[in-house]
């Protein structure tokens, strides 16, 4: 086994992303992303990775570089956050679109306004109809081994779609932290070239990204919607994959003392872990608390979620979004519609929190347990609450 | 589980010292979190910065509102920030100063333990700058007892190349001649 070692989880994502064989990046730098995109123009400046990098003057511009690099046939890799994602917006339907396996790490940040540079989901939650495999993670080992791993998720001949991988913006990518690094052997044995599937080059002309009207335009959507929905299945197979090879396995749904739980909670990204010592000092009280962690978010693991919760009394759903004037977070909406034409299922719980950096401690999540275990009548369930807000 | 927190100014190198300290105890074999208080920061800001140091895995994600010790890189921040706040009963205070553990427990109105050096003079003196963020993890080590002075050094070797060793003497210095009182 790799000896544990300690780095700044931007860092070690950029030494991940630098063991995977790149052939460019185009990164523009942005809080809290900025240490990927620095430590990657290291690695290239210094001569230590063999790779284009491309300094663009926008966000907009780093997506349109990386989708005009990829469909050339290059590895490509961007990085962004918060408002650099809103730039990106309207190039990110296009990219998966165009079926063009690019990688992306998001380091999750709320989005203004007001101005707020601290972690929550509201610069994801909006690129969820883009198009893309949306993948989540809780601490440094994930971020590392998604880094990596998205790359042959992507490349599969029978997925050819880009990945995001969301890390909780300072929580995670500005904290120290030990995890596994692995070889660029390893990686090399894992992960093999990328041999696209058609490139743009003048002695093969094809054309991508073309012009369709309405006598094509549905069918393509419908294509797209389909290689998103098939990809799940390359994707389990390749975490598959990646648990023969490293030991650390993973699925659509992770769940933490769930199969007897009465009630349970689901989180995405690095407040599992602080929500696991929730349920453990409600486990010492006899309380019978699980929770249940969202990793991927497209596609959207229906059958995982279904399985996971359909034995509990009540679900508490955690968002960390807000989808203004709607029926909740965004978590809510698709975890509630999801479980609506099941007989078996819980009742639903909303709490938006941790909105813009806000902290929340382990008492907090206690605390929304022992609020939806008082509801005995179930006078709360399928509304929404702003958690620890002042009024 | 130890908690620490810093408080420095801007540019005084507590996010330094948080990482140097979390990535040798991670070599040492131990679990560790550094990180800085989350946010914008100045230089001459008064700054706060967060070590977790456990020999099992660590899960908290929040922040450090009881921690067992907090070490002040600048003593100009005594009265200006609450550096005590939420510090656990029995807790431990490390300050940089010249002044003696029992002139700073008055300033405080602290009953635990008090340790003071006086890192800035070793750090002019070991490296000729009055930079001492290096210099008082010795100090921490030396209070705590979380690990060897000596599991530092790779940390401190990597992170400074020829002037880690001026670093590793300010650090042996601060941690041979700290005053604890308890």
């Amino acid at each position: 086994m790799a000896k544990r070692i300690g780095m700044e989880v931007a860092v070690a994502v950029a030494e991940a992303v630098g063991l995977c064989d790149i052939d460019m990046a185009a990164v523009y730098p942005i809080t809290p992303q900025s240490h990927i995109a620095e430590h990657l123009s290291d690695l290239v400046a210094d001569g230590k990775i063999d790779a284009e990098f491309v300094t663009v003057e926008s966000e907009h511009s780093a997506m349109s570089a990386v989708i005009g690099a990829s469909g050339a046939g290059a590895r490509s890799y961007t990085a962004t956050s918060s408002q650099g994602l809103m730039y990106m917006h309207e190039l990110l339907p296009i990219a998966s679109a165009m079926r063009l396996p690019i990688t992306m790490a998001i380091a999750n940040r709320a989005v203004s306004g007001p101005l707020n540079i601290l972690n929550d989901h509201s610069d994801i939650m909006p690129q969820r109809d883009s198009g893309w495999i949306s993948i989540f993670v809780e601490n440094a080992q994930e971020a590392i081994d998604m880094s990596i791993i998205a790359f042959k998720i992507a490349e599969n001949k029978d997925v050819m779609l880009p990945v995001n991988i969301n890390i909780d913006g300072f929580q995670l990518t500005h904290m120290v932290e030990p995890f596994e690094m692995p070889t660029q052997e390893e990686v090399r044995n894992f992960l093999p070239p990328f041999v696209p599937h058609a490139t743009l080059h003048p002695a093969k002309p094809v054309t991508m990204g073309a012009f369709a009207m309405s006598d094509y335009f549905p069918e393509i959507m419908k294509a797209k919607d389909e290689a998103l929905k098939n990809s799940k299945k390359i994707i389990l197979e390749v975490w598959d994959e990646w648990a023969k090879m490293f030991g650390r396995a993973y699925k659509p749904v992770e769940t933490y003392k769930a199969e007897d739980a009465e009630v349970l909670m689901l989180t995405m990204g690095s407040m599992g872990e602080t929500a696991q010592m929730a349920i453990d000092e409600l486990r010492a009280k006899g309380v019978k608390a699980g929770l249940v962690k969202l990793r991927l978010w497209r596609p959207f693991p229906f059958a995982e979620i279904k399985a996971a919760v359909k034995n509990a009394k009540k679900l508490i759903v955690t968002d960390r979004a807000v989808s203004f004037g709607g029926p909740g977070g965004p978590v809510f909406s698709e975890v509630k519609s999801a479980l609506y034409a099941e007989a078996q299922r819980p009742v639903i719980y909303d709490y938006i929190y941790g909105l813009g950096g806000r902290d929340v401690p382990v008492g907090d999540f206690v605390g929304m347990f022992e609020r939806v275990l008082a509801d005995t009548a179930n006078k709360e369930v399928d509304t929404y609450e702003f958690w620890g807000v002042r009024e | 589980m130890i908690e620490v927190r810093w408080h420095g100014r801007g540019g005084q190198g507590a996010v330094t010292s948080v990482e140097l300290l979390a990535v040798a105890a991670i070599a040492a074999g131990k679990y560790a979190q550094g990180f800085p208080s989350f946010g914008p920061e100045r230089r001459g800001a008064p700054v706060a910065a967060f070590t977790r140091i456990d020999d099992k895995k660590i899960n908290v994600r929040s922040g450090i509102y009881e921690p067992d010790v907090v070490l002040i890189l600048d003593s100009s921040l005594i009265g200006l920030v609450n550096v005590t706040d939420g510090l656990k009963p029995g807790g431990k205070i490390i300050v940089n100063t010249p002044k003696t553990p029992d002139e700073i427990r008055k300033d405080l109105n602290f009953s635990g333990t008090v340790a003071t050096v006086d890192g800035t003079g070793i750090a002019r003196k070991e490296m000729g700058v009055p930079i001492a963020n290096t210099t008082m993890i010795g100090a921490l080590l030396k209070v705590t007892g979380v690990m060897e002075l000596d599991a530092m050094k790779d940390s401190v070797e990597h992170r400074f190349g020829r002037i880690a060793q001026k670093n590793l003497n300010a650090m042996k210095r601060a941690y041979d001649e700290i005053k604890i009182s308890n």
